[in-house]
């Protein structure tokens, strides 16, 4: 198994469980046991996995990607280290972040669910053509990345939390964007386009939004 | 099929025919490795040795350099193969008596001495042990600690029953206890028992007695066996290790309290010319010592440790690395400087050293402790073997062979294998063995297979309607884990798990005995999960799978719970959080291990020829031993002529014509029916897998297809080219081999020559190419001996950092210096400076260097300036292995799988290695190698089939929505488009996937599942992992 087996739904499973930091230990790049070189693969998981982070509040340092060989038992025992005590430094899961514990697994499961849709998006988009490490940190750092992520991954992920959200029962715009800790503009959009799709529908007694 | 127990198959004298192909005499991991790649190229093998138990040498090695592995728990899984093995019997406790016959039908005699237990009834339970009232000083741990007059040698040992010390036993001494007879429920001790005469007859002998360490008592100049404190670094390599006297804890031997300061004396009974001691190098000690310190700061980050050396030998692929390792430690000092031991205090039993720097005179200094780093002598009995065997021994006392063809000894059908041939380190034993086996098989090919047995395994059971089953078998690896996990406590846990059904431990459960022990309880117990928590799969997983098959599960069941590297060794002083830990770990594999199915493996075809990739001695010696065992072999020659880095050889520095050797070499390729060579050809392409690769090869305008089951690449290396000392600018600076080439053509630039200086590590040992080249050493001095020859006026400086002819190279280094060639040692903070004369890049050439000794600048006149320019991997080896998808060094040299005990394969199945490409090396040393890669091809060419992983991608066609994810991800074409009713669905050849799993997390809708590691079988780890909150979903 290659650390490019490592799937966005378990980086994530993680989080939801409850744990505070995930780590991911690969093998130096330019050194893969297989030719298929999955440890770049892994890289722009990691990527990815931080940038959807970010969008749900989390903070994206939870997650850590080092490569090690087989040798470099001081340096990964020092790598732990350091990476223990900085999550120790962000506090607990969702505390740190001011996030309700409910609300953090709500934003999880959004995520979760957007994977294959996540998956196509980085097959189509998210290639980096060149296999060095810096190109793939330049290209996920980029501002066209960030455009990139803005147009096709913000918006449903934003539709995926009010799904979420609505299965509990109908709620206002304004109900929705305090409870997600979204900005009410964008909530109010979102619902505009997912009433046209058909997703959700606005129920004028309650003045409120419910699962269509 | 009723199952082939491992106890039928072990050694019994009355029902077995006395028939094999071949004897491997010594178990140590020479003879072990012999006897495996014999035994799998289809030989029956016996594999004899005079202790209670095989192991040899490297079972009391705590750790091995240069990756600082656990020794024990890499040599032992093999203990086990050899075992269980259907074509090795093997007999311990055995001495051969009379070897008759020869080369094709040997007649030995053997003397089976009485251990006074029987080796079939033993369980190895040890209440004997217990029982017994004698103590004795146990051998295994060098006389540190105490055992019985009747115990098991060492825990793993094989075979795992007791044995009887005759000289301690009261009963045998005067037949005064018989305790242990009573104590024994299964009757096994028979304290009668007589010497057994045996009498086998083999085609063939492989010779792999090893070596004894050397005996500093016998000189007592360094206070040995007088002063409490002064241990030999065999005694403290027992020291450290967790299964020694102290149990890990590096104790001294006087109070038992640990050492603060530490000092380590090279060279002790080598590279001396006195009675008593041996002139040569032992090879071996420099990185032992260095592995010894870092191992100290391990067990100790304050211990102060400090080597005093002469040379500092570190010739050996990552050797130099290891060196510096050790070296830039906090605490720790290498003081270049001859020693005496000055005395022992009294009071603290500290001892004292006395030494001399260049800067400071001469010191005395205390320690707590001094380690004597020893050398290696010829084995114990070398003359005795040498007469019963009617082999030649050389002037050391070691065994004589062919100075082109280490393996073989002066008498024809006796081969050599390990360190009987001098000192050497693990790989070379192991290369050596794998060579011998291939040397073997030239002899015996004709009766390959006709005495073999395949093993037999039980029916699978079929589980399929079964509720999960789980066994968890806990171990305590000695004290590895049990002395920081509390083993009782996380069986008792694990009893308590979902689906567990039977959990206990074991102190060993790697031992053949509980090995056994686990599948017996498979079927006692219904069991059809299995988790053993214990070491690492990497070495132990393919042995529990066996067990599980002999329990007649399949072998996917079973997983492999960690808890040593993931947490008692990393976690040695928190014994409470440890224990936790080892329970979740425990978790997540129980919990994983009730969603594994069980998996079918795929029997490939083999196809029986082999290629060769590179013509030189390595490339050629290694097709020539495959083709004399029938197989047909393919020689890829880059160069129009045959002969490689050789051809610019002309001498060893034992005097031998290499010319005339490669000349017959190439004669011999060139005639040889099944040896099809192509030169002038490059690799354009390489297609395929272990026993069906599809190179293709363009050789002189035409292009061709070459199919072949294994691939040997001998790509060899080339002299660096330097860019330092003027080389290129001035006519009178030329490198070792340009130097070689005019030598042996008798070049006439040579004649006027009055004084030449040789500089040594030119381009090598430093921040870009950190490695020794290994040769260059030798090589100095090999010319410069020449030269004297021609011309005993001439004025030789060699201006070298550390002399590094090891080995019996250090006599030639003596004869050197005694004919008046100068070494003078530089600091690579200030390297020798030539310069010219005038600007027309002729004429006399100035050196100047710092004189370490003298404390001076010496300037030298030179008529000629000879670069001793490092190996450098050969310009296309990149190349060839991004073809067949192997790996390289951080040197760019090639990488093999394994640096002790897999030295010439490839982690890439079918694929081997050999020669330069591998690292810098004698020719000698390319010729042991090349047949070692060839014994090791043959261990797959000889099947018909070869068996690929269960554990490969599947495509679940219902969920496939053709989006060709996975095949892009694929860059082993395994997954193609496959035409179904419901359209285009991508499918996975099994044969090509290699279970990287890569598409799996590519593919949008999960369709493309890794079989054995699935979305759900990971996915449940994590929810085990973490239990405290219920998962979302």
């Amino acid at each position: 198994m290659c650390t490019g087996r490592v799937d966005l739904s378990f980086v994530l499973r993680a989080f939801s469980n409850g744990a505070d930091g995930v780590f991911i230990g690969g093998c130096w790049l330019g050194e893969c046991h297989y030719l298929t070189e999955g440890n770049y693969d892994a890289l722009s998981l990691m990527h990815i996995c931080k940038k959807l982070l970010g969008y749900i509040g989390v903070e994206p340092d939870r997650l850590r990607l080092e490569w090690l060989s087989s040798s470099e038992g001081i340096r990964f025992a020092d790598i732990m280290n350091d990476f223990s005590a900085q999550i120790r430094r962000l506090g607990r899961l969702g505390e740190g972040e001011g996030l309700d514990a409910d609300v953090l697994r709500l934003k999880l499961e959004a995520v979760t669910q957007l994977i294959p849709y996540v998956k196509l998006v980085e097959r189509e988009r998210l290639r980096v053509p060149l296999k060095s490490e810096e190109e793939y940190n330049t290209f996920f750092a980029s501002d066209e990345l960030t455009r990139l992520f803005d147009e096709s991954v913000a918006g449903k992920l934003t539709i995926s939390q009010i799904m979420l959200l609505l299965r509990e029962g109908p709620l206002s715009t304004r109900e929705i964007s305090e409870a997600l800790r979204l900005d009410p503009a964008e909530v109010s959009r979102q619902l505009n386009t997912s009433s046209r799709q058909g997703l959700v529908r606005y129920d004028e007694g309650l003045r409120s939004y419910a699962l269509a | 099929m009723e199952k082939e127990t491992v106890k039928a198959q072990s050694f019994n004298i009355a029902a077995d025919d006395g028939l094999g192909d071949v004897m491997v005499v010594g178990g140590g991991i020479s003879g072990i490795q012999a006897a495996l790649d014999l035994a799998t190229a289809g030989f029956k093998v016996y594999l004899v040795e005079r202790a209670p138990t095989i192991g040899g040498k490297m079972a009391q090695l705590d750790k091995t350099f240069p990756t600082n592995d656990c020794s024990m728990c890499i040599e032992s899984p093999k203990f086990i193969e050899c075992d269980r093995h259907p074509n090795i019997e093997i007999l311990t406790y055995t001495e051969v008596d009379t070897v008759e016959g020869e080369a094709g039908n040997f007649d030995v005699t053997l003397t089976k001495k009485p251990r006074y237990v029987r080796e079939d009834v033993c369980t190895g339970c040890n209440t004997c042990v217990e029982y017994c009232p004698i103590k004795v000083p146990d051998r295994y741990n060098q006389g540190l600690s105490e055992s019985k007059a009747i115990h098991i040698h060492f825990s793993q040992a094989v075979p795992l029953v007791t044995y009887v010390d005759e000289e301690h036993c009261l009963y045998l001494k005067d037949k005064k206890c018989n305790i242990c007879v009573g104590v024994c429920k299964n009757k096994a001790i028979d304290l009668h028992q007589k010497p057994e005469r045996v009498k086998i007859n083999v085609g063939a002998i492989v010779l792999s007695p090893g070596y004894e360490v050397f005996d500093p008592r016998l000189r007592g100049d360094y206070g040995y066996g007088q002063i409490e404190n002064v241990v030999t670094s065999l005694d403290y390599e027992r020291l450290l290790c967790s299964t020694g006297p102290f149990e890990g804890e590096a104790l001294r031997p006087s109070d038992k309290k640990h050492p603060k300061n530490i000092a380590w004396i090279h060279c002790v009974g080598s590279r001396q010319v006195i009675p008593g001691g041996n002139t040569y190098c032992s090879a071996v000690c420099c990185s032992y010592t260095q592995k010894q310190v870092i191992l100290s700061k391990d067990h100790d980050p304050d211990v102060k440790a400090t080597v005093f050396h002469n040379d500092i030998r570190s010739y050996g692929k990552d050797f130099e690395r290891f060196y510096q390792r050790a070296e830039n430690l906090p605490g720790v000092r290498f003081i270049r400087s001859y020693v005496s031991i000055g005395k022992e205090i009294p009071d603290t039993k500290n001892v004292t050293i006395r030494y001399a720097t260049n800067e400071d005179g001469v010191k005395e200094e205390e320690f707590d402790l001094v380690v004597l780093s020893v050398g290696m002598n010829p084995p114990t009995g070398a003359q005795d073997i040498a007469a019963k065997f009617g082999v030649e021994l050389d002037s050391y006392g070691f065994c004589k062979t062919d100075p082109f063809n280490p393996i073989l000894t002066s008498r024809p059908g006796v081969f050599l294998s390990g360190a009987f041939n001098g000192p050497v380190d693990i790989p070379e034993s192991v290369v050596t063995a794998s060579g011998a086996g291939s040397l073997t098989g030239e002899l015996l090919n004709y009766r390959r297979g006709k005495l073999a047995r395949d093993r037999i395994y039980p029916t699978e059971r079929d589980v399929e309607e079964e509720e999960p089953k789980v066994g968890v078998f806990l171990c305590h690896c000695g004290a590895n884990i049990g002395r920081v996990v509390d083993i009782p406590d996380v069986v008792d846990y694990s009893l308590g798990l979902e689906n567990v059904v039977h959990a206990e431990e074991g102190l060993f459960i790697c031992s053949t005995d509980a090995a056994q022990q686990i599948s017996e309880t498979i079927r006692e117990k219904g069991l059809n999960r299995v988790v053993v928590a214990a070491c690492t799969p990497r070495t132990h997983e393919p042995l529990f799978r066996d067990t599980l098959r002999e329990g007649g599960l399949n072998q996917y069941f079973f997983d492999f719970a960690n808890i040593r590297e993931h947490c008692s060794w990393v976690h040695a002083r928190e014994k409470e959080e440890a224990t936790s830990k080892a329970k979740d770990i425990v978790r997540m594999s129980v919990a994983r291990s009730a969603l594994l199915e069980p998996l079918e493996e795929y029997d490939l075809p083999v196809n029986k020829a082999a290629l060769v990739v590179g013509g030189g001695v390595a490339g050629m010696t290694s097709a020539l031993s495959l083709a004399n065992q029938g197989f047909e072999t393919y020689l890829i020659e880059k160069d129009s002529d045959l002969g490689g880095m050789a051809r610019r050889l002309h001498y060893t520095l034992e005097g031998d014509d290499v010319q005339a050797y490669v000349a017959d070499l190439v004669r011999k390729v060139y005639r040889h029916p099944s040896v099809h060579v192509s030169t002038d050809a490059t690799i354009t392409h390489v297609a395929g897998y272990v026993g069906n690769f599809v190179t293709t090869v363009r050789a002189q305008g035409r292009t061709k297809d070459i199919e072949h089951g294994a691939a040997i690449l001998a790509t060899g290396a080339d002299e660096y080219k330097p860019t330092e000392y003027l080389y290129h600018e001035h006519e009178r600076v030329i490198t070792q081999l340009e130097l070689e080439e005019r030598i042996a053509g008798g070049d006439e630039s040579l004649d006027d020559v009055e004084s030449l200086v040789m500089i040594q590590c030119v381009g090598c040992r430093q921040p870009d190419k950190n490695y020794c080249a290994r040769v260059c050493c030798g090589q100095a001095v090999k010319n410069s001996l020449k030269l004297k020859d021609a011309n005993p006026d001439m004025a030789i400086y060699v201006l070298f950092r550390d002399m590094r002819t090891y080995g019996f190279a250090e006599n030639y280094y003596r004869e050197a210096s005694t004919r008046g060639v100068k070494f003078i040692r530089y600091e690579p903070s200030d390297k020798p400076v030539v310069e010219a004369a005038g600007d027309s890049g002729q004429g006399a050439l100035s050196v100047t260097a710092a004189d370490p000794i003298l404390g001076k600048r010496l300037a030298i006149d030179a008529d000629m300036v000879v670069l001793s320019a490092a190996v450098v991997p050969a310009a296309g080896t990149q190349e060839v292995a991004r073809q067949f998808k192997v790996a390289t060094s951080p040197d760019g040299f090639f990488q093999e799988a394994h640096v002790k005990l897999r030295p010439v394969d490839f982690a890439a199945e079918g694929v081997f290695l050999c020669g330069t490409a591998h690292y810098p090396k004698h020719l000698s040393e390319t010729i042991s190698q090349a047949y070692g890669a060839a014994g090791r091809a043959i261990t797959l060419l000889s099947h018909d089939t070869v068996t690929a992983s269960g554990s490969v991608c599947e495509v679940n066609e219902a969920d496939c929505v053709a989006c060709g994810a996975c095949i892009s991800a694929c860059t082993y074409g395994a997954i193609e488009w496959r035409e179904t009713p419901q359209g285009r669905k991508a499918h996975v050849n099994p044969v090509l996937c290699k279970g990287d799993g890569l598409c799996n997390s590519k593919c949008p809708t999960g369709a493309i599942p890794l079989k054995h590691y699935t979305d759900e079988e990971v996915l449940c780890q994590i929810d085990a992992a973490l239990p405290a909150l219920v998962p979302v979903s």
